[in-house]
């Protein structure tokens, strides 16, 4: 289990080393002078050239990459072009709107998931189980931001329980705050949910196939007894996997419902900074959004191993 | 367990069979019928359409449904029907291509690392690991960024972060299968890994790539929609299903049809493939239908 541990730990640092050189080469391909951007096309080209020796666009690539990756180390993130303040600063203001929304919906789906699977899955070929398998079709089909069009147009528009969009912060009270974040996390964990729920319910009847769960029936454990010691054990490997993909799928789904309820969250924040070029901004929040799905995989992997004593082997 | 090409069902296979089977699945018939129509209205939409949808008829906008435009008109007088139809088509191709992409790349990586192990292995899955670290939606927009929003980057976009999603898949499934007793056996046989790749570990997998592939195409679609949404994907004034609900958002207080009837072909669109996929399923594994 230890060298399963530092291998997994050696590939974790990797993948984050790798992807800092991405989302460099990437941003460095993109066409435009920043300098120029920032000071508009009537700038004079002295202007321009001081102001590109200050950002320190003079230097070469590798210096650059350098210094961007030891100053993320040390939480020095740089400073945005277009606000002038700090990236860190503008990144938790932003984030304490998208790590509740992401939370509670992924907490949301799971709590409705799993539970709908396990119960379709033992009651396979029944009507209740037909229901579910419709009702998470059609979850699956709704485009989460329509949903939330719907949801501002029922609950926000005509009900006004809700407000439609915008965010108080969470100094006008945590009320106020989760009242603003309730209909995006709805609207994010709805397809969420019953694209769990599919896989629970598949995983668990594929497993429910297997020899060794017909040798527990066999030798006289009860339906129950098996579901939980042998069936829900195996089964979770591919919903374990699926969780750790939609995580990171509501990370990046937020770009698009904070667009429809107006949050300013960390998805607009790199929505709005990639339209401007405002180079600092998004390297940091993209590399903040890759770290944090390269820790899940990795702790996704740690959870395979624990589930299933089998693969620890595999590594040599 | 065996795999479907070793099943005791050995003669029930081959085309005859599968279509008789086919016929029997309901929702591969609903499905089928739903994806074939919305198909055929793409292709239609190439040579004919109820009204002109580059047209803007000032004097129509905003119109309720009705005889003339049964799902209403936009705010430029457009039918609504009309640019429906024209937008199937978008979705379709952005979708099926972001699959071919994903899972013909995807499902031989994986395997591959599943059967070779070593270095390929760990290469093939930090690199696997990388793509897939970055949020597909994010990297959409800054691939639209750099290169500039329109239907081709969109595909790219979608199609880039669908190879991990199946070599990862397809390689977890896969390693699975090579610690079992029917595999080893295959081995002492004297099989080679690629042979057993193919006659053994893709059928046994094929369940899995199939329901994951239904996942896909309707996020393909999804993804498009959201793409076209923020103003990334279909540029104007190619009609799309995701623009049509971005221009809707600021008249959902007047003007709900506008959302309504572009979501509705999203939503039906997407069931009817899951539909089709989910039956497929069940007719490729007699092992699952023989339980029922």
């Amino acid at each position: 289990m230890l060298a399963f541990l530092a291998n997994r730990l050696f590939a974790l640092g990797l993948t984050l080393l790798l992807a800092t050189v991405v989302i460099f080469l990437v941003l460095e391909i993109i066409p435009g002078d920043p300098a120029r951007l920032m000071l508009g096309i009537n700038a004079t080209q002295d202007a321009v050239d001081v102001l590109r020796e200050q950002m320190g666009l003079n230097q070469p690539p590798l210096q650059r990459y350098w210094s961007w990756v030891t100053g993320l180390l040390v939480g020095d993130f740089g400073t945005s072009y277009t606000y002038s303040v700090p990236v860190s600063e503008l990144i938790l203001e932003r984030i304490v709107v998208s790590l509740p929304l992401a939370l509670i919906a992924l907490t949301l789906s799971t709590l409705i998931a799993i539970p709908v699977g396990i119960y379709a899955a033992s009651h396979r070929g029944r009507v209740s189980d037909t229901a579910v398998i419709a009702t998470t079709q059609l979850g699956i089909a709704i485009p989460n931001f329509w949903f939330a069009l719907l949801l501002v147009y029922v609950f926000a528009v005509s009900l006004r329980l809700v407000p439609a969009g915008g965010f108080p912060g969470w100094d006008a009270g945590v009320w106020e705050a989760v009242k603003a974040l309730i209909l995006p996390s709805i609207a994010l964990a709805l397809p969420q949910a019953a694209i769990l729920a599919r896989v629970t319910r598949s995983a668990i009847i594929e497993t429910l196939g297997e020899d060794y769960v017909r040798t527990a029936r066999a030798k006289g454990l009860t339906y129950r007894q098996t579901l939980w010691r042998h069936t829900l054990r195996n089964a979770m490997i591919p919903v374990v996997t699926i969780m750790g993909l939609q995580f990171a799928f509501l990370l990046a789904g937020t770009i698009i419902i904070e667009n429809v309820f107006y949050l300013p969250g960390l998805g607009r924040l790199v929505f709005q900074a990639i339209t401007q070029h405002d180079l600092p901004v998004v390297q940091s929040v993209v590399v903040l959004l890759v770290a944090t799905v390269v820790l899940i995989n990795f702790l996704v992997d740690i959870a395979y191993a624990v589930i299933d004593p089998r693969l620890r082997r595999s590594v040599s | 367990m065996s795999g479907p090409s070793q099943s005791a069902e050995l003669d029930d296979w081959g085309w005859p069979a599968f279509a008789r089977r086919a016929l029997r699945s309901r929702s591969f018939v609903i499905g089928a019928a739903i994806a074939l129509l919305v198909l055929a209205i793409g292709i239609l939409s190439f040579f004919w359409t109820p009204y002109d949808v580059t047209r803007l008829v000032v004097a129509d906008r905003l119109q309720s449904p009705s005889s003339q435009h049964w799902f209403g008109t936009d705010h430029f007088g457009r039918d609504i029907l009309s640019m429906i139809m024209v937008g199937a088509r978008n979705s379709i191709a952005v979708a099926l291509v972001a699959v071919g992409i994903g899972m013909g790349i995807g499902v031989p990586l994986g395997t591959w690392a599943a059967a070779k192990r070593g270095w390929a292995d760990d290469v093939l899955m930090r690199f696997n690991d990388l793509i897939f670290a970055f949020p597909a939606l994010l990297s959409a927009v800054m691939i639209t960024a750099i290169f500039g929003p329109g239907i081709f980057n969109a595909i790219i976009a979608i199609g880039i972060f669908n190879i991990p999603v199946f070599a990862r898949l397809s390689r977890g499934a896969a390693l699975g299968f090579w610690t079992r007793e029917f595999i080893l056996a295959a081995r002492v046989a004297g099989k080679g890994k690629t042979r057993i790749t193919i006659e053994h570990i893709l059928p046994n997998i094929s369940n899995l790539l199939i329901v994951q592939g239904t996942i896909q195409f309707s996020l393909g679609i999804l993804a498009e929609a959201g793409l076209s949404y923020v103003g990334l994907g279909a540029q104007p004034p190619q009609p799309s299903w995701g623009r049509m609900l971005n221009e809707a958002q600021t008249m959902m207080s007047f003007a709900p049809h506008m959302a309504i009837f572009p979501g509705l072909a999203i939503i039906i669109t997407v069931l009817g493939l899951n539909m089709m996929g989910d039956g497929l399923r069940d007719i490729l594994d007699p092992r699952l239908k023989r339980e029922n």
